[in-house]
């Protein structure tokens, strides 16, 4: 059974956790660079892009998950796809650039235009049927490099997508029933 | 289910993104951003802390329009506000302001002695205060989706936080034991709504996120609330009351993530001073007690 681990510094981990496991893989918190060591991927959850950054450079957990983001798959939800960016908007954050592309943070607005939204999967994303998207004062990919390959787009820009090994969702998808879009992640883990 | 619509998912949803962090009280754009800074993941807006909403008296009510569009320009992360109990216009205002999130709370003058707002009604989301798990549920069956100790706000002293936290994860805790026949008693004694007694009983937790407010004021208290089950904080007065803001904001901010790594919660608190005055609750009068507000 794959072991990923789910970043546990702030924010919605705990729903990632019981997804993943839904999902049938073996998931434990990340707080630390040493449980980071142990883990075959990672997930970035959901919370606030600022106060993780803020953990991630207290203690260094920033270069090892640079380095981390290197060799093994890390799927980032909503903040967690805003610290993955090469670059971030609105304003301008420091960002582990592991996926290439440009976010812009509460693109959307604020909490009153928090929306959930059926999306059909573009031709050739690999997943049949709609996707519930819950979007929480979601950021928006402003530009997608031209290694990405876009899945879901809502209102033109994509909001789940692929990097090579690594994955971006701008909505949670820890926070619906649906397994498919974690168990695609760990199909990656099993691919190395 | 009732508590399942689509809008009630998106209040939680927010919620659900702030645990394992700290929203701090700030008066205006200067402390909201010193407190972005220190890693806050939301900031309270309101006219007074608590400490001072306590030593000054008068009544408390939503802070000036000016001062949370002041904070809301200031910084990126959610803002909320406080409305006062029952008072269903202050919160519209609120809501017309696109605030994030509104804390119907005690700390403010009650406006209403019987009824709270109808939360339902509204686009979004509430917290509430709960001292006990009956509280806790009927402030649930009104729209709350996020429930908060009320601890005793302004007061520099864990005790009440501590209390209500442990009293409500008792009663949950007694509840997953019991055999279903037994829960529409239980649903009379906490005066709460049988399908939320059901769904306690069933899952032994809160159908949404419950955190910890009210006297907290170091890291380690932080983390206490933490370990016995909240799972995030709110800090009032404890920060811009205390000699040394940033540092403690900051450490406060690494306790909510590490309470359960004492050598980490030693290091965040190294360089921390003496704390906020704290007093003695033992020795208010009870008409001096926030926590008493609100039904």
């Amino acid at each position: 059974m794959p072991r990923v681990g789910v970043l546990a510094l702030q924010g919605d981990f705990e729903a990632h956790r019981k997804a993943l496991e839904r999902a049938g893989a073996e998931a434990v918190e990340v707080r630390t660079a040493a449980e980071l060591a142990d883990v075959d991927g990672l997930v970035i959850p959901g919370g606030e892009s600022t106060t993780m950054l803020k953990l991630l450079r207290m203690d260094g957990l920033f270069d090892a998950l640079r380095e981390f983001g290197a060799r093994k798959p890390v799927f980032g939800t909503c903040a967690g796809a805003i610290l993955l960016a090469s670059k971030v908007l609105s304003p301008a954050q420091e960002s582990l650039g592991l996926v290439d592309m440009t976010v812009e943070r509460n693109a959307y607005g604020r909490q009153i235009d928090s929306r959930i939204v059926k999306l059909e999967p573009e031709p050739g994303a690999g997943i049949e049927g709609a996707v519930e998207s819950v979007f929480i004062r979601a950021p928006v990919i402003r530009e997608a490099g031209p290694r990405m390959k876009v899945l879901l787009k809502y209102e033109g820009a994509p909001v789940l997508a692929e990097d090579g090994r690594h994955m971006v969702a701008t909505f949670h998808p820890e926070l619906t029933g649906d397994t498919r879009i974690h168990r695609r992640f760990l199909e990656k883990l099993a691919a190395g | 289910m009732l508590y399942l619509d689509e809008q009630f998912r998106l209040n939680v949803g927010l919620a659900e993104m702030l645990k394992g962090g700290v929203i701090m009280d700030v008066t205006n754009a200067g402390q909201a951003v010193i407190a972005e800074k220190a890693g806050a993941t939301a900031v309270m807006a309101l006219e007074r802390v608590p400490a001072d909403i306590r030593k000054e008296g008068g009544v408390a009510r939503m802070a000036p329009i000016s001062k949370i569009r002041e904070i809301q320009k200031a910084v990126t992360i959610p803002v909320m506000a406080k409305a006062r109990i029952g008072h269903f216009m202050e919160a519209r205002v609120l809501e017309a302001l696109k605030v994030d999130y509104i804390d119907e709370s005690e700390v403010l003058t009650p406006a209403d002695e019987e009824h709270h707002i109808d939360k339902r009604s509204f686009k979004i989301p509430f917290v509430c205060g709960a001292r006990n798990l009956g509280e806790a549920l009927r402030r649930i069956a009104e729209g709350a989706a996020m429930i908060r100790t009320k601890g005793e706000a302004g007061s520099g002293n864990i005790v009440e936080a501590v209390r209500h936290i442990r009293t409500i994860v008792k009663e949950m805790r007694q509840l997953t034991v019991l055999g279903k026949e037994e829960l529409v008693a239980e649903s009379k004694k906490h005066q709460a709504p049988l399908e939320l007694v059901q769904y306690v009983a069933e899952h032994g937790k809160l159908p949404v996120p419950n955190f910890s407010a009210g006297g907290i004021a170091t890291p380690a208290d932080a983390a206490l609330v933490m370990q016995l089950g909240a799972e995030a904080v709110f800090v009032g007065s404890g920060i811009f009351k205390s000699d040394d803001p940033e540092a403690r904001a900051k450490a406060i901010v690494k306790a909510a993530t590490f309470y359960n790594d004492p050598e980490k919660l030693l290091e965040a608190s190294e360089e921390l001073g003496i704390g906020m005055f704290g007093l003695d609750i033992s020795k208010l009068p009870e008409s001096e007690l926030l926590q008493t507000r609100g039904w």
